[in-house]
This record gives structure tokens, sequence and C-alpha cells, in this order.
């Protein structure tokens, strides 16, 4: 017998001698909710801030202008790029910019000074940013390696909360939500900002 | 359908003795003693818990439907292990479909050949390692270093444990019971190439892991990893962090190896949105964690192109098979139980001998493992609880802890009889059946104070009282009973003057 039938026995056998009664899933919490732009975009900037995560706000129109200045007053000069970004974004931008392919070795991705990427979807009650690997996204190692992660986030992508967000994802992409920065509290349960991830997470808002 | 039952069924078997870490070594109560005894750790522990209990007040507060929440949270989980097979199933076919390949270990000695097996085959003598409960119960990395295999543990916390030759103390932060200051000596003395001017700055601290583990994040090819949950319709895993170390362990090597309990499966996807609520603000005690990574198989040309899958019974399906205990097995491992209990608080996590400590633990271990007899230190854990209830008001799938500690209390009595406790209160009875006995007993108790001496407190009573005092002290008697001082001139005085106050 295969450990399969055996583990599925002992299931069958379990549920034989305790059976279960049937449940229904009450769905009694918040979903489908709505709220104009200024009061979703206000929300997730109170949360992104309070995650220490950096942001700006842009139009459509000034986002090269926003972005080339966020890179430039911290001093990144290689930018990595997926394959699928919007070229106009970085038009304004006057240092290098490096666009990203699965041939390219993983850990050469620590030679960049950081990386800009667009966003699948928001979630503005807890401050989460979803990537989902899309051409304008690029793969997961792109946005964890370098240690900036520059990223647009359009007013429409931003839902209120966690079951609006989630109902816009594909679940058979690899999908990472993103908090701000990364952090641990092992340490005394003290917060500290920037273990593995990108230390630094800017956010810019357009729209 | 598959696995043909024959004949009536069989209670599952608990998980096999010998390997993994659900059982200590001593009762509950004396390895608390010691525990006790260690004035830094009860600071630690305090402190620790105090604060992420505020933390968990304040967002879950914060949201108006969270009672809405935790109902659907225990409802899906309830259903789940009602429908176990099938979703089971859904998930292997989801899994393979997405090419994976998908796993079934009966108990840790199989996990730990099937994973082992694994990681030989990629030619790799090192692997790196996200945090997870299950491979810390079956002890995983134990037997990869015994086949030549190292595990480098990443979430921060497991590797202060891991450097410190310790075991981990708290569900969500296993090195809880070490300071700062513990933590710089553990890394001055056991990390390659650390800068010998690292002081105890807990950012200073943090970089240091930065700096010791990237290497290997960028040239170990082989990741072994938990799951937070397994979706049965899409085959999605998900593992909720938040250094990043997990994304790392999920993305950078070619070869992934998840271990996952085969409780952890939930049926939809839509499921997520409850449990991606619940668990943050239970266990942190945020919003959101900074990270959670969700993979479906294997995606060509981002993140490790070989998905191993290995789904652990390990005394599962015997909890399973208890109709009140098997409730147990809806917790999400938030930890948030563990923070609100005043036992726990004081003992830390060490004196419950399992990978799981505090209140679920009391009730998971011995129902994982067994509790085999009176001598088994697992038949101490459900004992190990003042029956309070704050767990039961904290966990955030609703697990009656309280109402499983005092079924498992019967099933151990059941089992083995009763202990000292249980001559002493019929001891008890017989004496307060009678004034005259009662009048004799109460003089005798007066010597305890003898017993007592200066300190006034009795530590160590011969048997069968023994069994009281193992766990706890006894104040010493008063110098008088209460009916001599009634019988007192002191005695009478104080009646005749609350008679005129009553009369006024």
């Amino acid at each position: 017998m295969s450990s399969r039938d055996v583990v599925m026995g002992r299931i069958r056998d379990a549920l034989t001698l305790a059976p279960p009664t049937a449940t229904e899933v009450p769905r009694n919490y918040r979903t489908g909710r709505t709220m104009p732009d200024a009061e979703r975009v206000e929300l997730l900037v109170d949360r992104l801030v309070d995650y220490k995560a950096v942001v700006h706000r842009s139009t459509e129109a000034q986002l090269p202008e926003v972005l080339a200045r966020a890179l430039r007053d911290v001093g990144a000069r290689r930018i990595g790029v997926p394959a699928g970004l919007n070229d106009s974004w970085l038009s304004e931008f006057d240092g290098e910019t490096v666009v990203d392919s699965p041939t390219v070795p993983a850990p050469e991705l620590g030679n960049l000074d950081g990386v800009v990427t667009a966003s699948a979807v928001s979630c503005a009650e807890t401050g989460t940013i979803f990537l989902d690997g899309r051409p304008d996204q690029g793969r997961r190692a792109l946005t964890l390696v370098p240690d900036l992660h520059v990223c647009v986030v359009t007013v429409d992508s931003i839902e209120v909360g966690v079951p609006e967000a989630m109902a816009r994802l594909v679940p058979e992409r690899p999908t990472t939500l993103i908090s701000g920065p990364s952090a641990t509290s092992d340490i005394e349960l003290e917060r500290v900002e920037g273990v593995h991830g990108p230390r630094n997470l800017h956010v810019v808002i357009v729209g | 359908m598959s696995g043909v039952s024959l004949g009536l069924p069989a209670v599952p078997p608990r998980a096999p003795e010998g390997v993994g870490f659900l059982r200590g070594t001593e009762k509950f109560p004396a390895a608390a003693r010691h525990e006790l005894a260690n004035a830094q750790l009860r600071r630690n522990i305090g402190k620790a818990t105090h604060t992420i209990r505020a933390k968990r007040l304040h967002v879950t507060g914060e949201l108006p439907d969270w009672e809405d929440l935790r109902d659907a949270g225990a409802a899906i989980k309830t259903d789940v292990m009602s429908r176990l097979p099938e979703l089971l199933e859904q998930l292997e076919a989801a899994v393979v479909a997405r090419g994976g390949t998908v796993h079934w270990a009966a108990d840790a000695n199989e996990a730990n050949a099937i994973v082992t097996d694994l990681v030989r085959a990629t030619g790799s003598d090192e692997v790196i390692k996200v945090k997870s409960m299950a491979t810390q119960e079956i002890e995983l990395n134990e037997h990869l270093e015994a086949n030549g295999i190292h595990a480098y543990e990443t979430d921060l916390a497991e590797l202060i444990v891991q450097l410190g030759h310790d075991k981990p103390s708290h569900i969500l932060v296993p090195a809880i019971h070490r300071n700062r200051s513990e933590i710089r000596e553990i890394f001055l003395r056991e990390m390659a190439d650390v800068d010998p001017d690292l002081d105890d700055n807990p950012k200073h601290l943090a970089a240091a892991a930065r700096k010791f583990l990237r290497h290997k994040f960028m040239t170990v090819p082989v990741a072994i990893s938990g799951a937070n949950f397994g979706v049965a319709e899409t085959g999605t895993l998900g593992v909720v962090e938040s250094e990043g170390n997990g994304r790392m362990c999920l993305t950078m090597p070619q070869t992934l190896i998840t271990v996952m309990g085969i409780e952890k499966v939930i049926p939809t996807y839509r499921d997520l949105e409850v449990f991606l609520q619940l668990l943050p603000r239970s266990s942190t005690g945020e919003r959101m964690n900074p990270y959670t990574s969700m993979w479906t198989g294997v995606t060509p040309g981002d993140g490790p192109q070989d998905f191993h899958l290995v789904l652990l019974d390990n005394g599962r399906t015997a909890a399973l098979a208890d109709g009140v205990g098997r409730q147990a097995l809806n917790c999400i491992r938030c930890s948030a139980c563990l923070n609100v209990c005043p036992v726990y608080e004081r003992t830390g996590g060490h004196a419950y001998g399992s990978t799981y400590p505090g209140p679920i633990g009391a009730v998971l271990t011995p129902q994982l493992a067994g509790m085999d007899g009176k001598d088994d230190p697992n038949s101490t854990l459900p004992f190990a609880s003042s029956l309070c209830g704050a767990c039961y008001d904290a966990c955030p799938v609703k697990i009656d802890i309280p109402s499983l500690l005092v079924e498992l209390r019967h099933q151990k009595v059941q089992k083995s009889g009763f202990g000292a406790e249980a001559a002493a209160m019929k001891a008890a009875s017989v004496a307060m059946s009678s004034a005259k006995l009662f009048t004799l007993a109460q003089k005798a108790a007066g010597l305890g104070r003898v017993v007592a001496g200066k300190k006034g407190k009795i530590s160590k009573l011969p048997p069968p009282l023994s069994g009281w005092t193992d766990a706890r002290d006894i104040p010493a008697p008063p110098a008088q009973t209460f009916r001599q001082w009634w019988d007192s001139t002191e005695g009478r005085a104080a009646i005749a003057a609350a008679r005129k106050d009553g009369d006024r």
C-alpha cells in the first residue's frame, strides 16, 4: 500500500469513527466595498507611511518626471526594469536602464541600484501592494534582490479591503503581497525595517 | 477515490516516538519549575507578550467585522476537517497539473526520508529554510545533518536559535527568550566573518544576519519551506512572513520542497480573503505582514523550476478521529493564545517540551503524539492551564481550547487513573463531613507552620501530598484556625462590635 493510501485510509477511518456534521460557512464579513478615489488614496497613503514606505503622488503626465526625481534623490544610477514596463515612464531618467529577462542570473540583480515596476492591485485598508508577475512587473527575483523598489500604483487599481483586492487576482500567477519594506520584530519585539528584501520601498501613486 | 478500506475503521496511530519534537524529557511541572527560576526569561517573555497583546487588540478592534471574520474562519476550518479526503485529492491534482510533484508522508520518519532523498537528488549538501513548524516537529534539520546535509535557518529568530544550539520557545518569535545582548554574544561566537565590533542594537544585529545569509540565498540551490495554507481549488500554496527570507527561499533556488501538514488545506482561493485578515492581525498585531508569497506549481522562467509538496500526517489523523479534539487541527499557528496565557507568560515555551507550546500546544501535542500513561510528560500538558479562557477569546478561528483541555484531562484520568490530588480531595471530603474530624484535621494542619519554617511556605510535602507541592508552594497555615479565633476573647469582642454596628 502506498503512503498516500495509508494516509487517505486513516482520514476516512477517523471520519467514520467520529462523523462530522455538515458546516455552513457564514460570510457576513465586509465584501464589495467601494469608496471615492480621494478617500481610497488617503487610506492607502496612511498605511504605507505607517509601514515606513516613501510615498509620491503624481499625475499620468508627470510620472516620468516624478520617477526621475525619486531615483535621483536616492542616488540610484543603474535601474532594472521588467521587459513589459511602459517605455515612457523612464524617459526623464538619465541613468542606465537594464531590461531584465529570465536568462539574467538572479544574483546579478544585486548589482542594480534599484528597480522600477508596475503593480497588479493594492489594498488600501492594509497598505498592501499585490505583484503578480505580469510583463510590467517582471519575475519575482527582480523586485526582491535589489535594495530599492520603486513601485507604481494606479488609483484605479486600489481596492478598499482584502476581499475586494483578492477578487482581482489570477490565482495561478505567482503572487507577492508587499506591505512596506521588509521588517523583523525578532529581537525583543522591536521592529527593525530592512532585513532580506529591498530595504527601501518607494510607492508612486498615479492618477 | 483510492485506498481500499477493509473491515472496521481503526483509530489512526499517533506520531512515532523517538523522532521529532513532540515530547519533552520531563513533566510540565518539573520543567516549569526551573524555567520559572530564570528571571531573564520571565522578563523577556513578560515584556514581549504584553507588547504584542496590546498591538493585537488595537488592530483587531479596528475592524467592525472582526467577529464575522472569526466565524467564517472557524467554519471554513471545521468544514475542511469534514471534507479532508476530497480536498487533499483536489489539492494534489491541482499541484500536479501545474508541474509540481506531491508526496505523502504517514509520519516524521517518512517525511524526513522523502526530503533527504529529494535533496540528495539535487547533489547539494546545503539547503536554505523558511521558518516552518512542521519541519521543527519532525526534526528535519537534525535528520538532514545526520545525512551530511546542512540546513541553514534563514528566519532571524530561527537563526538565533540555531546558532545558539537552542530550542524555539514561541510559535511566532522563536527566540523570544533571548535579549539583545545575548543575541549579540551568539552572533560574535557563531557567525563566520562577523564584525568583531558588532554592538547590540537590533538594527545592527539584523544587518549582520542579512550579510551572513545573502550569499546563501544566492548560491544554495535547494530550499525547504512549510506552508500557511494550500488551496485545494487551485493548488496555490502560501507563506506568510516578515523579513523577506521567505521570498528569497521561495524564489531564488532551483528546487523547492514544501512540507505541509494535511490540515493546512483550505477549499477555495476565495477563502484566503478571510485568513489573510485573521492571521496577521492575530499574529504580529499588524494590519498585514510585510510579505506574503503565493505560488501554484511551477512558473516557467520565474522561481524554482522543480517543486515538491510533502503532505504530512504524523498524528494529525489520530487527532481527527476525536470528535472533540479535532478542533485543535483548525489552528492557523498565529500564536495569539500564547501571548494572552498567564501560564505561558510565566513558564515560557520550553516547559511544554514540544514544537507547539502554550495553550494550543497543550491540546495539540498530546493528540499528535499521545499521552501514554501517567509517566508520559505529555499527560501533564492538559493540566498546564488555569482554564481562564483568555486563549479562546483570542483565537482567530475560535478553537475552544478550555473545553479541549477539560476533555483531555478526562481522557488522561480514564487512561491512567487519579493522581495524588484526587486522593487528597477524597481525604478532605471525609474530614469535612464531620465537625469533629474537621477540628482535628485543622489542629493537625497547624503543624504545617513548623514545616513551613521561616519563609512561611511549604515547598515539599511527603507522598501522596507531594503531587500538590511538586507544582506549587503552599503558604503556611495560619497560627490559629477560624474556630479557635471565634472562641477567643478577641473574636467575641469583634462579633459583639459587629452586632452593635448592625443594630444601628
